[in-house]
């Protein structure tokens, strides 16, 4: 976890034989599936990540808090994917409101009731959780650059709000905010995919 | 008791705070003053939390090729020529 990381930074800044080699391992598959959410394609992906170890050790010098290696890390990986997409970390980009995850309310008008599937009946199989999986990873990928970044850098990689700010170059109050609408647009598709199985499955029932 | 409309949607921008508990103690009681009595938030709060969980696994099977040795290399030599630069 992170305290490992810390002290495999502190290790390749002090040159320990090893260091480098235990690094590159780590870090390399975390900035690749990264990478690989951020630009959609295998080779470009490992072409970053590349380009992003490389400038990681250009410039481990100038690494001097290894308390901040992910943010570090993760900031010169973003600009990374930013410059092969050549596009601008200040491109404007589409902004989910949080009013459109807002679950619709009962006709009555009297008591708020919260139209959502039935959660409690997630599926065990370990088909569908594969299945799951992908359509996580398939709203991730739909998601606005901004959003997609944060809930990487915070579900995905686990950094904290801090690490995840100083990563992105934004203040600790925009990463949540961005956090909870990204959640809240995977939680949607999530809602949306598990309805369609369970009318699915009522569909079936009626059937027999 | 009754929940308007404004209770739910004014929690609802701050579940996943609550739930990173990166909350005020002040905030943190609010919302669950109100969950105590809302079963839909209760719902919604759980579903995000599998959301959160399920996205901390989520992460592509995909590996990245195995490093070449002209890759390796390119990277040991930037290691060290910044070690070199950073002793003297």
């Amino acid at each position: 976890m992170a305290t490992s990381e810390i002290q495999l930074a502190r290790d390749l800044l002090t040159g320990k034989p090893e260091a480098f080699d235990r690094f590159v391992e780590v870090f390399r598959t975390k900035i690749f599936q990264y990478t690989l959410m951020m630009c959609g394609h295998h080779e470009d992906a490992e072409e970053v990540a590349q380009d992003t170890l490389l400038k990681v050790f250009e410039n481990i010098d100038q690494l001097r808090e290894p308390e901040r290696v992910r943010a570090w890390v993760f900031r010169i990986a973003r600009n990374a994917c930013y410059m092969k997409r050549r596009k601008s970390v200040f491109a404007p980009s589409q902004e989910l409101s949080l009013e459109e995850f807002l679950p619709a309310p009962d006709h009555s008008g009297e008591r708020r009731k919260l139209e959502i599937a039935d959660w409690s009946a997630l599926p065990e199989d370990e088909y569908l959780r594969g299945e799951l999986r992908r359509v996580i990873r398939e709203a991730i990928s739909e998601l606005p650059d901004i959003y997609r970044s944060v809930i990487l850098l915070r579900d995905m990689e686990e950094l904290t709000t801090e690490e995840a700010a100083q990563a992105l170059e934004v203040s600790q109050e925009v990463v949540k905010t961005r956090l909870h609408r990204a959640r809240l647009a995977i939680r949607q598709k999530l809602d949306d995919y598990l309805r369609h199985i369970q009318a699915g499955k009522a569909a079936e029932n009626l059937g027999e | 008791m009754k929940h308007e409309h404004a209770d739910c949607k004014e929690i609802f921008a701050l579940l996943s705070e609550y739930l990173d508990a990166e909350l005020d103690p002040a905030s943190c009681s609010e919302i669950e003053k109100h969950l105590k009595d809302c079963q839909p938030c209760i719902e919604f709060l759980n579903s995000l939390k599998r959301t959160v969980r399920l996205c901390g696994s989520c992460a592509p099977p995909d590996q990245p090729a195995p490093l070449t040795p002209a890759q390796k290399d390119q990277l040991l030599q930037a290691y060290r020529r910044s070690m070199a630069a950073r002793k003297g």
